[in-house]
């Protein structure tokens, strides 16, 4: 076998750039497309390919939690936004406004700080796999109701007022 | 012995280099994925003749009977006569979420199969998570119906999308909080794990009859019912009432885009009664199902098919709901019986007792809960239902079985 010029790939390098493909196709269908709905269609496909990174991350939690909330909550409640909003739903809309030339550069910018911070910083290695049958969400759930009690209820509580405000807008008047 | 170790370590023996080992269990997945995928849909054909055929011993006719043995067949040439109808997309369809939707029905319930335990040590995935993952599957056919519903441009399928998403939506929350039931009692989310807790051991034999269903009956009812509404079956199946509203959102699909929706429907019963099977009714648990391993899948399958059965039974005798029967049943009985359930499962499992006291109290918590708030919910909505006769009824006749008389007189 001839000595390649680079080393082979890995199967988890190749599965991450099939997802990271998906993730920046998604992202961009969510900010080039004409029609509304097919931008909310981007946003769910690169809600999944941010649920790939996590599982290849090993946060099987985090990544199925991603699809359950962004997918299955957060999605459906931006479509039905949009389809109760009446010609947004059907013909085109310009993806673009007069502010697009700020936001690009802005965007850009961002991207160098971003990108600088992450190939300057000394990430830390990966430590060892996680052995066989080890469940996360034990730990976590353990961390949420010892260390970090006090977050989770004021998050629990922040949920429980939106919702009750939700109601109370939603209600009729008698 | 897991599967795909047994198969891993075939092909070693095989021949397969050691150092292509990221090929050879690239390979063991891919038959373990395809022999499932396949089976599924192969399953689909058996699933609609069993269907039609209780559905019309039930209705006092014979069903299917003319195209192989027992009509068995039946499926097979209706699957190709769809094959073979024309295809036709709406020309003013979205071409991209019109086409993308009927794959994407599909694909979100075979990945259900991917967490199911067939049998000790057959199971595509053993994930830690894999209960949470059953559940966020089901946004992806709801993302279906929306697409389907949309990319139409039908006003018609649009609505029908509406309101299969907020049928769907509705009945995941009490059907999530009763699968948390089985998960709290084992303290796993892994189907396998839930699977094998359900044992009961007499002496060295494992008798394989420590189904949760014996403890949690409460938990297992509002299950039943809400996978009933999520797999869009009777009584909640006013989304595709094919007399009244020419099958909703999947009004514009023809041919083979339609059949997906079908296939992913009846499928999607089947795997919401085989998880039943898993979380409540023992999985492969059975008699001996630990000392001979083949009766592990046996079992499994004859329970999934029970209750397979058991759907259809219902199917065939309740009459459809209306919408807003549908959705007040979903927030106002099953959220608060469910709730109550948890609550008072997480606090009797808490006591400082023996273990068999305390599963005599979780079973006598269950019966007592639902009875408690069944009846309290019956007083609001006869209440409820009196006091919106009122409006339009003469007082005397409140509670009366007679007809209201026309003011205007005969």
């Amino acid at each position: 076998m001839p000595e390649l010029p680079f080393p082979l790939p890995t199967v988890q390098q190749v599965i991450f750039a099939m997802i990271a493909l998906l993730t920046v196709f998604g992202a961009l269908v969510v900010v080039l497309a004409p029609n509304l709905f097919h931008s909310a269609l981007g946003l769910v496909a690169a809600f999944f390919g941010a649920a790939g990174v996590y599982i290849i991350a090993e946060a099987e939690f985090v990544g199925v939690s991603q699809v359950l909330i962004y997918v299955g909550a957060i999605s459906t409640l931006i479509t039905f936004a949009i389809m109760l909003t009446r010609g947004m739903m059907f013909g085109a809309t310009s993806p673009r406004n007069r502010q697009w030339g700020t936001a690009a550069i802005i965007t850009a910018l961002t991207f160098i700080v971003l990108w600088a911070i992450v190939s300057s910083v000394p990430w830390p290695a990966v430590g060892e796999p996680i052995p066989e049958g080890h469940a996360i969400i034990a730990g976590l759930g353990r961390a949420f109701v010892n260390e970090y009690v006090i977050p989770f209820l004021l998050l629990a509580m922040l949920l429980l007022v939106a919702l009750a405000g939700a109601i109370v807008l939603a209600r009729d008047r008698k | 012995m897991n599967w795909s170790d047994a198969l891993i370590q075939l092909q070693y023996d095989l021949g397969a280099p050691r150092e292509l080992s990221w090929l050879v269990e690239g390979v063991t997945y891919f038959i373990g994925a395809f022999i499932l995928a396949n089976a599924a849909l192969l399953l689909a054909l058996l699933l609609i003749w069993i269907t039609r055929k209780v559905i019309s011993r039930i209705q006092d006719r014979i069903g299917p009977n003319r195209v192989g043995p027992y009509g068995l067949f039946q499926t097979v040439a209706d699957a190709l006569k769809l094959l073979s109808k024309e295809d036709i997309t709406p020309a003013s369809a979205d071409k991209v979420s019109y086409l993308l939707a009927p794959v994407l029905s599909v694909v979100g319930v075979l990945m259900t199969l991917a967490v199911i335990p067939f049998g000790p040590g057959l199971i595509g995935a053993d994930l830690n998570v894999a209960v949470l993952y059953l559940v966020a599957l089901g946004s992806l056919g709801i993302m279906a119906a929306l697409m389907a519903g949309w990319g139409s441009n039908n006003k018609y399928a649009l609505l029908a999308g509406f309101r299969v998403v907020a049928q769907l939506l509705s009945y995941e929350i009490p059907m999530v909080l009763a699968m948390l039931a089985p998960v709290l009692l084992v303290g796993t989310m892994s189907m396998q794990g839930i699977a094998e807790a359900q044992s009961l051991y007499l002496g060295p034999i494992n008798l394989g009859l420590g189904w949760f269903i014996f403890l949690l009956p409460g938990a297992f009812l509002i299950y039943l019912i809400a996978a009933l509404a999520e797999a869009e079956q009777t009584p909640f199946d006013l989304l595709e009432a094919e007399s009244e509203l020419v099958a909703g959102f999947h009004i514009e699909y023809s041919g083979m885009k339609f059949a997906m929706f079908f296939l992913a429907q009846f499928l999607n019963s089947f795997f919401l009664g085989a998880i039943a099977v898993v979380l409540f009714l023992g999985g492969w648990q059975g008699p001996l199902a630990g000392q001979v391993p083949l009766l592990g899948p046996i079992y499994f399958l004859a329970k999934t098919f029970f209750v397979y059965v058991v759907i259809q039974w219902i199917k065939g005798t309740f009459p459809r709901v209306r919408i807003d029967q549908m959705m007040q049943f979903a927030w106002k009985v099953l959220v608060p019986l469910v709730l109550a359930l948890i609550t008072a499962q997480m606090i009797i499992m808490k006591l400082p007792l023996p273990m068999w006291i305390n599963y005599l109290l979780l079973l006598a918590a269950n019966i007592a809960v639902v009875v408690v708030v069944l009846n309290i919910l019956g007083n609001y909505f006869q209440r409820e239902q009196v006091r919106s006769k009122r409006a339009f009824e003469p007082r005397s006749l409140i509670g009366t079985m007679q007809p209201v008389q026309s003011s205007s007189g005969d």
